[in-house]
């Protein structure tokens, strides 16, 4: 049934509605009140909340002028709406002042200061748990952990695989061209090897887990905190921490090391599939070469970094997860918080083990 | 299945009209042959044991779920072969409050109840603001409760809020999925006042899942009971004490019916 449109009339100094006064058609309707001292609703066809407010109001406005012409059914909705008028203007939203925006920069400073202790407080938390796992291994979770491992171990296999064989051929192709220049086109063997062992296989496959796994923990246990799940735990006296999180981090610390392996393997694959093809450096002196200039402690420099790449992801995520509040909007934010976060500190870590090997001198 | 004497006073065409509705979850079925009709201007309430499908046929009727084999029409229309357009429209027509509110998480009360008339309705902000206020108020939550979040509320004004913004638009039906449940007594009361009160008001159809005798008693118009994947049974809550069924003999006859019984009829509260 399409609305008729409301009108207003004046007749001996009172305001004769008709029409349908509709929650849809109320808002188009103005009129003024001068002079009128009552509201006639005899002719209002159809009448909803809407419009009983807004007789209501066109009442109000003349000072409490009577209001006439009401069936039964629409004094019934009236009485309905003048009980739950609203007491007062509603509030605006506040204004925003330089004042406020020079609190808010505090704030976030201070906040950062807090999140870092507290999530330093996790971490403790996490590790002590671990270690207590060394002591009572049974407390240890094996479905959960053989679960996790899978998830985020052998599901990865093919994309970190396939992300280091690629950067083998670029390094070689954009190593090859430039080496060409000093006739020196043999080193490509060892800036393939150095590069992709020390460095470049254990930090993007860190960054791929991170983006794969760390947002995937953030999100599964922020949907948990959401719908109340850890808190039930938590009343059944289990220890969301030894749940949810250890099989979680412990999986990382576990297979990140065996996907950077793959990472290098696939990484050298790569680098020499394009040697060959490029420079025309045969696989086996490829070989030879790798095996007669790299000893075996570059590799061992870039795997040593896994566990502790995997400890960074695997905290960071879970922490992110456990601080989702009740909406879906802190669950997307975190979630997204806890790559950028993990991402970040995978890399700062790195530089400080650079350092440290400097230092030591490996 | 529809008793002819009760007929009086409502439109002989149904508002809702579902029949022979089957659906299947997998190997589970759910629903098999459902028959119901709900008139305009009724409260009609659904009752059966938990897990019988009463939310599910909620959420087939409002098109959230596709039904396997048989006809469900709202206003004449029927709801799945519709335009997107027509869907919109007759979507417009009816509110539903979901079993867990289902309020949206990351908007306050008033946010909630303004979201469908902000979709819908072009309305200048300060009447919506007004109009949902209104709301807000007649479903029995203080106004300090509008800016809060729905993960800051109790379950029991979750519901309310929920309730409040079904019944933003006016709509001609709307849904109600335990509306009460969760509510302490004088809550569940008010609440059936406030429902029976806009339907008398607004001319509103009420299809009702509940399973609080004391409603089902005060407001409900009818009921049809949900059992063995079918509409077992659809009457006033007299015919209901008459009907021979194990199930629906437990149920309106069991300590907690008699103490809903004894506690006055719907004629009596209106
Ligand atoms: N999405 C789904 N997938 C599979 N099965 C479902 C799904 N939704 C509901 N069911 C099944 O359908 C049946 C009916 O569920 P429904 O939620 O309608 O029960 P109900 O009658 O509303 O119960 P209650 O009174 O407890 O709310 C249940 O057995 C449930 O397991
Ligand atoms: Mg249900």
């Amino acid at each position: 049934m399409q609305p008729d449109s409301p009108r207003v009339d004046m007749a001996d100094g009172r305001l004769v509605l008709s029409g349908d006064l509709l929650i849809g058609t109320v808002a188009d309707l103005s009129c003024d009140t001068d002079g009128a001292h009552g509201v006639d609703i005899e002719q209002v066809a159809r009448m909803d909340t809407a419009g009983a407010w807004f007789v209501l109001d066109l009442a109000a406005r003349m000072g409490d002028a009577p209001v006439s012409g009401a069936s039964d059914v629409q004094t019934l909705l009236l009485d309905t709406v003048r009980d739950n008028m609203p007491t007062g203007a509603p509030d605006a939203e506040p204004r925003q002042t330089i004042a406020d925006r020079f609190e808010g920069v505090g704030r976030k400073v201070h906040d950062g200061w807090r999140i870092a202790v507290e999530m330093t407080g996790f971490l403790g938390q996490v590790v002590a748990t671990l270690a207590s796992l060394v002591i009572h291994p049974r407390r240890l979770r094996l479905t959960s952990l053989v679960h996790h491992m899978q998830e985020v171990g052998l599901n990865a296999v093919p994309i970190v695989a396939l992300m280091s064989f690629l950067i083998g051929i670029v390094l070689a192709f954009q190593g090859s061209s430039q080496l060409r220049q000093f006739g020196a086109e043999v080193f490509v063997v060892d800036l393939i090897a150095i590069s992709i062992l020390r460095e470049l296989g254990i930090l993007l496959t860190a960054i791929i887990v991170a983006g794969r796994s760390g947002s995937a923990f953030t999100a599964a246990i922020g949907s948990m905190k959401m719908r109340e799940e850890v808190d039930a735990m938590r009343t059944l006296g289990l220890e969301p921490v030894q749940i949810l999180v250890v099989p979680r981090v412990l999986a990382l610390i576990l297979t990140l090391p065996l996907l950077g392996f793959i990472a290098d393997i696939s990484g050298l694959v790569g680098g020499a599939i394009m040697s060959w093809i490029e420079l025309g450096v045969s696989p086996s002196v490829f070989r030879s070469r790798l095996v007669a200039d790299i000893d075996l402690w570059q590799f061992g420099v870039g795997i040593i970094k896994a566990p502790f790449f995997a400890l960074i992801i695997g905290v960071i995520g879970c922490y992110e997860g456990l601080k989702v509040g009740g909406n879906a909007e802190s669950l997307g934010r975190l979630t997204s918080t806890s790559v950028v976060v993990s991402i970040f500190l995978v890399i700062v870590a790195d530089a400080l083990f650079s350092v440290f090997f400097a230092l030591v001198g490996v | 299945m529809a008793d002819p004497q009760n007929n009086a006073g409502h439109d002989t065409d149904p508002i809702i009209r579902v029949r022979g509705l089957v659906k299947k979850f997998g190997k589970h079925t759910v629903h098999d042959g459902v028959d119901l009709d709900v008139r305009r201007g009724e409260i009609i309430g659904i009752v059966g044991g938990s897990g019988t499908g009463k939310s599910v046929l909620l959420h087939q009727i409002v098109g959230l779920l596709k039904p396997d084999a048989g006809r469900i029409e709202v206003f004449g229309q029927s709801v799945r072969d519709t335009s997107d357009d027509e869907y919109r429209a007759l979507r417009r027509r009816w509110g539903v409050m979901f079993q867990d509110g289902a309020l949206f998480s990351s908007l306050s009360v008033r946010q909630n109840v303004e979201a469908p008339m902000r979709e819908q309705l072009d309305l200048p902000e300060d009447l919506r603001r007004t109009l949902a206020g209104i709301k807000v108020r007649m479903v029995g939550l203080q106004d300090s409760a509008q800016d809060k979040y729905p993960s800051d509320l109790s379950g029991g004004m979750r519901k309310r809020a929920g309730f409040a913004r079904a019944i933003a638009l006016d709509p001609e039906i709307v849904f109600l999925d335990e509306p009460t449940a969760g509510l302490d007594p004088i809550g569940a009361a008010a609440f059936d006042t406030l429902i029976g009160r806009l339907q008398a008001a607004l001319g509103l159809t009420v299809f009702m899942v509940t399973h609080d005798l004391d409603s089902l008693h005060a407001i409900c118009d009818r009921i049809a009971v949900l059992a063995e994947k079918k509409v077992l049974a659809v009457g006033t809550m007299a015919d209901m004490l008459e009907v021979d069924h194990p199930w629906v003999r437990e149920y309106f006859h069991g300590p907690r019916a008699r103490a809903a019984l004894a506690g006055g009829d719907k004629n009596e509260v209106r």
